[in-house]
């Protein structure tokens, strides 16, 4: 297998983990994170789970990234990071007032949408 | 500085002087005067002094005004429009038809490839002396009648007083509109504008239903009409491209010309069309026959309206259109005849109806459709002068009858039955009011040297020597006998006899006392006041007085003759010199000089005084049947020597008292099958139209109904949603890489 220059320039202290190992973590923990939101009804625990799909989907592209050796996935992990940041003032404010409307968590109790 | 100001204020007046002087001489040709002198342009305070009235009476009531004034505002402006009309009068001299500008109100031109066309109709008076004529009783009496009801409207001071007088003026406006207009159009907006007062003040009291549906009955019915009259007029811009009299005239006379030599294939059909339009406005206005149910109803208004505008004056706007319009009816051959006997058949028609009714106010009501047809009558014969007399001697006379009416009601408590007052005569306060009846009731009846003997007889005596005409001559004089008869049935019962009355429908039981109001005893009818009696005085007078008018100017048959003779309605010459009709619109005279050519009555001549003993005779007779029936050997008010009569029991009594039926089989043969329509397009309407509306709002709904569960409002559910939506594509990407 060829080499680039970049590359090459790396330590390789973990010889033998490639991409397909860190994109196993971010299914598993993408995965993870979607069967906590579907089955869970602590709207805390929901949002939580919304969290760990953010950093799965991050962490694949962090993968993509170094393995492409292109600086676009990074960069885009960090505004991903900051919408998340700005989202879990939103989302943590909402939950509150929710809170106060229901005085209760559960996520099924909020179905006014409801067509 | 100052100087030169004014100088360029001159210079403009003398540029406005000279745009006036270009319209001077395009009407030069045809033959009118324009107002030169600034004495003219003085009439236009006639119809601005009662608008001025209408603005102060809206101020009155934005002011809460809660007292008399706007009665006394009213007959001050309605009394200077009155002044200022014989100031015209008498400032008319010689001259012939004058016009006045007022200001610019419709005007328009455009250019066409061959010739430019324009449509003028501005603010602008025709003054002449039929306009004259009928402006001097219109303010005249209007002034009066106003005196007349700033007592009689005294209850309603602070409510409805000065809505009542705003309309008064109102529709004297209109009414001056309507009469001194120089074109159709602003006729047009008078004859609306009257139309819609009369509305008004017929549902004056809106709180009664009856008034409501009275006031809505007259304006529908008056619609039909008025349709009539505005697709004549449309056809007289569309036939001869304008609609000013003074250039409208000259354009009809050649066609005129064509009639009388023969020439009928000269004459286009659409121009013969236009009298017959002209006529469904006039009889819609003036209620002839087939549009004259309106009127009775009308009565539901107060007293002083139906005096003014449903006998004397507005009634009068159909007479005054055919009169002013006259040289337009005479091309057609079959428009006089038909005005005639259209006239004459509601002449008798109402006559047998007012011989029947018991509410005096009513059977003067049918009187004045009756009379109003006698003078369609006149104008069909073609003695335009014998009708404009007679609508002159009418305004008077019924004025009179109808304000004493009034006055009758207001004194107690609206009673209008005939059969429940009786011996006004012998009570304390009434002798004006009966002296006045009296002098109204030998006028319509047709007593010999009254102003309405002279008048009526005119419109008989032509109808005699007319040839052709003496079936029409005949029903006159029958229906002139009826009239009699009813008149002095209302007198005799009324006004003479043994003391009795009962309270009407709006003497509630007076708390304070008097208990028993059972039998009436315990009601006080109040006499007329100083307003009432004062104008009553008034017209009573003048009602003689108008006699003497016939013996002014005699060689053109009394004063009305010399008003009429110089105006629109006087097309005689031209019938003469050609002979196709041998007598004049106006003049016994020239006629009687060649009877031989006329009609005679029964081989006399019409002209030569025979008529007015036939007519005093036929008069006397019914007075004197109302007098047998009605006064002689009566002892009790209620009843009669006619209520014995076989005839007043029988098919025809009943007939005569339901008013022949006639609202009946208009409900049902017009009213009915337009309500069965209506609702079939009612139904349609909600089946078809809102059915095919609501299709297309119901198809999204029905589809989105279909996906409607998946939006459970679950956030589980969306979110179940999203990650099947991932499988699915998941699956679908393997298997599109196999």
């Amino acid at each position: 297998m060829m080499q680039t220059l970049a590359q090459a320039a790396y330590p390789q202290a973990m010889h033998d983990v490639t991409l397909y190992h860190y994109l196993f973590v971010s299914a598993g923990m993408f995965v993870l994170g979607l069967i906590g939101f579907l089955t869970r009804r602590n709207m805390i625990v929901m949002f939580l789970c919304t969290e760990m799909m953010f950093q799965a989907s991050g962490l694949a592209l962090i993968a993509f990234s170094r393995f492409y050796l292109h600086h676009t996935g990074q960069a885009f992990v960090i505004f991903v990071l900051t919408v998340a940041a700005a989202e879990a003032a939103m989302a943590l404010a909402l939950v509150v007032l929710l809170y106060r409307k229901h005085s209760s968590l559960d996520g099924l109790l909020f179905a006014e949408l409801r067509g | 500085m100052l100087l030169q100001t004014t100088d360029i204020i001159n210079s403009m007046a003398t540029l406005a002087q000279n745009d006036h002087a270009g319209n001077v001489v395009e009407h030069a040709t045809q033959a009118v005067d324009h107002a030169a002198a600034g004495n003219m342009k003085l009439a236009l305070l006639i119809p601005a002094l009662p608008i001025l009235g209408t603005i102060l009476m809206l101020l009155c009531a934005i002011f809460r005004i809660k007292s008399k004034l706007p009665a006394f505002i009213t007959v001050a402006c309605l009394g200077g429009a009155f002044v200022v009309t014989v100031v015209t009068w008498l400032g008319m001299g010689e001259h012939g038809a004058q016009l006045v500008f007022g200001f610019d109100w419709i005007n328009f031109s455009w250019a066409d490839a061959s010739s430019e066309q324009s449509f003028v109709a501005n603010f602008g008076l025709y003054i002449d002396r039929l306009t004259l004529l009928w402006m001097l009783f219109v303010t005249g009496l209007g002034t009066l009648i106003a005196l007349y009801a700033s007592e009689y409207m005294a209850d309603d001071v602070g409510t409805g007083y000065c809505r009542f007088f705003a309309a008064f003026n109102l529709f004297v406006f209109a009414m001056t509109c309507l009469v001194m207009a120089d074109n159709l159009i602003l006729l047009y907006l008078g004859w609306e504008g009257v139309g819609l007062c009369s509305y008004l003040l017929i549902g004056y009291f809106y709180k009664k239903p009856s008034a409501v549906a009275a006031a809505k009955k007259a304006f529908i019915v008056n619609r039909i009409g008025d349709l009539g009259l505005a697709l004549g007029i449309m056809l007289i811009f569309v036939q001869f491209g304008t609609v000013e009299y003074a250039e409208l005239f000259p354009k009809v006379e050649p066609l005129v010309e064509a009639f009388r030599a023969g020439h009928m294939d000269q004459i286009p059909f659409t121009v013969q069309l236009i009298p017959v339009l002209l006529m469904i406005g006039a009889f819609g206005k003036s209620a002839q026959l087939p549009l004259y149910v309106w009127l009775p109803d009308a009565m539901e208004g107060p007293t002083p309206v139906s005096a003014l505008i449903h006998a004397a004056t507005m009634v009068t706007a159909g007479v005054f259109l055919i009169a002013r319009m006259f040289p337009v009816f005479l091309v057609s051959e079959w428009a006089l005849p038909v005005v005639a006997w259209v006239g004459t058949l509601t002449a008798l028609f109402s006559a047998t109806i007012g011989m029947a009714q018991f509410d005096i106010k009513r059977i003067m009501a049918y009187s004045t459709v009756s009379q109003l047809g006698y003078m369609f009558a006149g104008l069909g014969v073609m003695t335009s002068t014998g009708a404009a007399f007679h609508v002159f001697t009418h305004a008077f006379f019924k004025a009179t009858l109808f304000l004493c009416c009034g006055a009758v009601m207001h004194g107690f408590a609206g009673q209008l039955d005939l059969r429940k007052i009786s011996g006004l005569w012998n009570m304390r306060g009434w002798r004006i009011v009966t002296i006045a009846m009296l002098v109204g009731s030998l006028n319509l009846a047709g007593f010999p040297f009254t102003a309405g003997f002279f008048s009526k007889d005119m419109i008989i005596a032509e109808s005699f020597v007319t040839p052709g005409y003496s079936a029409i001559g005949w029903i006159l004089l029958i229906t002139a006998g009826m009239t009699a008869y009813y008149t002095f049935r209302v007198f005799f019962r009324v006004f003479v006899g043994p003391v009795h009355f009962e309270p009407g429908e709006e003497y509630e039981g007076d708390a304070e006392g008097h208990g028993d109001e059972g039998d009436g005893h315990g009601f006080h009818p109040h006499a007329p006041g100083w307003a009432v009696n004062t104008v009553l005085g008034v017209l009573a007078i003048s009602s003689l007085l108008a006699v003497g008018t016939y013996f002014i100017n005699t060689d053109q048959h009394g004063w009305v003759g010399s008003m009429v003779h110089d105006s629109s309605a006087y097309m005689s010459p031209l019938y003469e010199s050609h002979g196709v009709v041998e007598h004049d619109a106006s003049g016994h005279v020239e006629a009687s000089s060649d009877v031989r050519a006329g009609g005679t009555f029964f081989g006399l001549n019409p002209h030569g005084g025979v008529l007015y003993y036939v007519s005093a005779a036929f008069g006397l007779i019914g007075i004197v049947i109302a007098w047998w029936l009605h006064y002689a050997g009566r002892t009790e008010a209620a009843t009669s020597r006619a209520d014995n009569l076989a005839l007043t029991k029988g098919m025809l009594a009943r007939g005569a008292r339901g008013k022949w039926f006639i609202d009946e089989i208009y409900d049902a043969v017009i009213r009915k099958p337009l309500w069965v329509f209506a609702n079939v397009l009612y139904w349609l309407d909600q089946l078809l139209i809102d059915g095919l509306v609501n299709l297309f709002g119901w198809v999204p709904r029905a589809m989105g109904s279909l996906i409607r569960p998946t939006q459970n409002g679950q956030l589980h559910g969306y979110a179940a949603g999203m990650a099947g939506g991932l499988v699915v594509l998941m699956v679908v990407v393997w298997l599109m890489s196999l």
